[in-house]
């Protein structure tokens, strides 16, 4: 299809309607969505990554058949990794493969379209208002198209015990399929919550997943979050994940892009509330023929707000890494402490990275830093460790975790460090393998 | 052990070892002596296997077998270890968890059983207190924070840990304190055994006080100038790399 064509296709995909108060906001949506069409390299915001190869394709809405899905659970080794979980299938919350133990007095979690009818209350005040879709067409794409997702809501003064948020694509074999997993976050005013998401792939097959998450922290409330993208070879991966932060809240965002032939995350985070803290790790691991693109956008709209962001990436074979970040400081943001740094490493010659930290401050009491790097292996390193008898794959291997390794050893929840170790492993084994050919 | 014949050597085009010949037996220390640029450093890489040099003629034999054939990590595992000049420090890496990796590596080719971490550990226990090494050191990535001593016995350590056939070490002595320097040249001294053999490169009589070489060569210009027993060293002391240069 061409990019009008697709447009039009997807205009026409039929989808649930949703609650009569959420229609109005739907509609804008799309409209929007019809307004702006699918983004092109001309746009700065997507300058590196071309989406030609997924408007191209067209992608059939998913049925959200969940049949096999504990087993393919199980296959990513990430049945055991928290007390509680909740899934969505196709961006449809599946009841039957839920798994919540005693959750403290006042915690909801549940699907979204259900918390739409019986919680309007605690959603429409934040639905589609954290992330903005005005001018963003795959966010105003998902807002108009999702029929559900996942809503969680802890009361003020609550601390959750870890939860996980499945996010499966059913990857039918008779197609490619698309789906728009929505999900709104909702931490009350000093509560607590670890949320670990993981995006997959009933089958190796390509599929797209268009993903918006919402997380709203009142003052005080603590979020300590992480993604584990392990789309398949074959998937497309488009997400945005938008914080807002209130008064001494703190925000932790942990981002493992592992998958995905094309993969595009945006993280975005704003204080609204003074003295706030915000976070942000990313990892990201390409080979093959992959592309990952990551933005992040930290808007310091509220004065004595701390932010630090670490993002490393790992590139073989003939893939590519994108790395955008911005840190925006408002003009009354003052005593600002923001620093930001990107970091590449680069296993073959035809492997690329762009990287593209910014600041832009409009205040002149603030601390602020950023800073990107470019790099290979150090042969005198691979020298040194095969000096002491490690093979040419294990000693690439060992640097090259090495390299990674500032990044997992902040992962806070010991089975999320393991389960990730060992997918991080599994991958630069792999990524050795192939640079060792070559 | 290792038997060196006529080998020249190139790095970047221009030839920087021209000529050496030099035969090691096991149970002996050979010091090799000479000023900056002579090639002493060259010869060690080359031993060890380092990519960048282009071997232009000769050969090298090491247990009868053709040295310059093997890649590092065989010759490793045939024995022969290098203490390295200036040890790299290796961000992200664990000093343990690369160190056991190593170890097994080596005892797989050997035949020997690999260890597992109990028998591991109480062996790195062991071979700290060879070279008076902090043990909670090995916790940390390789090398980093490390002090110049403290990279030096890391690196000695390690050769006692791997227990080479054949050690060539690299300028150790080169930024130690007179009492960092001691601990080393224990640690060394206690490796000295009638089946492994080891090659000291320094620039400095100085080491040669702590170990003792049954034989010193002066290198000059990629060649072997003068070849003698300890007495050389302190005969090069007194007159300086001219007298040999000259």
């Amino acid at each position: 299809m061409t990019a009008s064509e697709a447009k039009a296709y997807y205009l026409t995909q039929p989808s649930a309607p949703g609650p009569e108060w959420a229609r109005p906001v739907r509609q804008k949506a799309l409209e929007r969505f019809a307004a702006l069409g699918f983004p092109t390299t001309h746009d700065e915001d997507w300058k590196y990554t071309s989406v030609e190869p997924l408007v191209k394709i067209p992608f059939a809405a998913g049925s959200g058949g969940d049949d096999g899905a504990e087993r393919r659970i199980a296959d990513f080794g990430v049945e055991d990794l928290t007390p509680n979980r909740l899934v969505a299938v196709d961006g449809r919350f599946s009841n039957r493969l839920a798994r919540l133990g005693d959750l403290p007095k006042g915690v909801i979690a549940c699907g979204l379209a259900q918390a739409m009818s019986a919680h309007r209350n605690l959603v429409e005040p934040y639905w589609t208002r954290i992330a903005d879709y005005r001018e963003q067409a795959f966010s105003a794409l998902n807002t108009a198209r999702a029929e559900d997702g996942i809503f969680l809501f802890v009361p003020a003064g609550v601390t959750l015990a870890p939860i996980q948020l499945l996010f499966i694509s059913s990857a039918a074999e008779d197609g490619p399929t698309v789906s728009h997993p929505r999900c709104l976050v909702v931490l009350g005013r000093g509560s607590q919550a670890t949320v670990v998401e993981s995006y997959f792939g009933m089958r190796d097959e390509a599929y797209w997943t268009n993903a918006v998450t919402e997380i709203v922290l009142d003052d005080n409330a603590v979020f300590d979050g992480y993604k584990i993208q392990m789309e398949s070879e074959r998937g497309f991966h488009i997400a945005t994940q938008e914080a807002r932060l209130g008064r001494d809240a703190v925000f932790t965002s942990h981002s493992f892009a592992l998958g995905a032939e094309l993969a595009r995350n945006d993280v975005n985070a704003a204080f609204v509330g003074e003295g706030g803290d915000c976070t942000l790790n990313g990892l990201y691991v390409t080979a093959g023929f992959q592309h990952v693109d990551n933005h992040t956008r930290i808007d310091h709209k509220q004065p004595r707000c701390t932010s630090r962001e670490l993002y490393k990436g790992i590139m073989g074979g003939k893939s590519r890494g994108v790395f955008n970040g911005k840190i925006y400081v408002h003009a009354h943001a003052e005593k600002t402490d923001a620093r930001q740094t990107n970091r590449n490493l680069l296993l073959s010659e035809e492997a690329w990275v762009d990287t593209k930290p910014q600041l832009e401050i409009h205040n002149n009491d603030v601390k602020c830093s950023h800073g990107s790097t470019i790099g290979q292996l150090d042969d005198d390193a691979v020298f040194f460790l095969r000096s002491r008898g490690l093979d040419l794959h294990a000693a690439i291997g060992l640097l090259t975790q090495g390299f990674a390794n500032d990044i997992t050893g902040r992962v806070k929840q010991a089975p999320v460090a393991e389960v990730m170790e060992r997918k991080l492993s599994e991958k630069i084994d792999l990524m050795a393998q192939e640079k060792e050919r070559w | 052990m290792l038997v060196i014949k006529n080998l020249h050597a190139n790095v970047e085009g221009r030839e920087i070892l021209r000529g050496i010949d030099l035969t090691v037996n096991a149970g002996e220390v050979h010091a090799i002596m000479g000023p900056n640029g002579s090639g002493k450093s060259t010869l060690a890489h080359i031993l060890a296997g380092r990519e960048g040099y282009e071997v232009t003629e000769g050969q090298v034999l090491y247990q009868g077998k053709d040295l310059l054939a093997m890649a590092p990590e065989e010759r490793a595992r045939e024995g022969i270890f290098l203490a390295f000049q200036y040890p790299l420090e290796i961000p992200g890496v664990n000093t343990t968890y690369f160190l056991k990796a190593a170890l097994n590596a080596i005892r797989k080719h050997r035949s020997q059983p690999e260890l597992d971490a109990m028998d591991f550990l109480a062996l790195v226990k062991e071979k700290t207190k060879l070279v008076e090494m902090d043990q909670s050191l090995l916790n940390r990535p390789i090398n980093e924070g490390f002090s110049g001593g403290e990279k030096k016995r890391n690196e000695i350590f390690q050769m006692a840990l791997l227990d080479p056939k054949l050690a060539i070490l690299d300028e150790t002595d080169s930024g130690l304190d007179i009492d960092a320097l001691r601990v080393v040249a224990g640690g060394v001294n206690a490796l000295r055994s009638p089946e492994r053999a080891m090659v000291l490169i320094t620039h400095y009589q100085r080491l040669l006080n702590y170990i003792v070489p049954d034989y010193v060569h002066v290198l000059s210009e990629g060649r072997i100038v003068k070849s003698g027993d300890k007495r050389l060293a302190q005969e090069l002391e007194e007159k300086g790399y001219g007298w040999v240069e000259g």
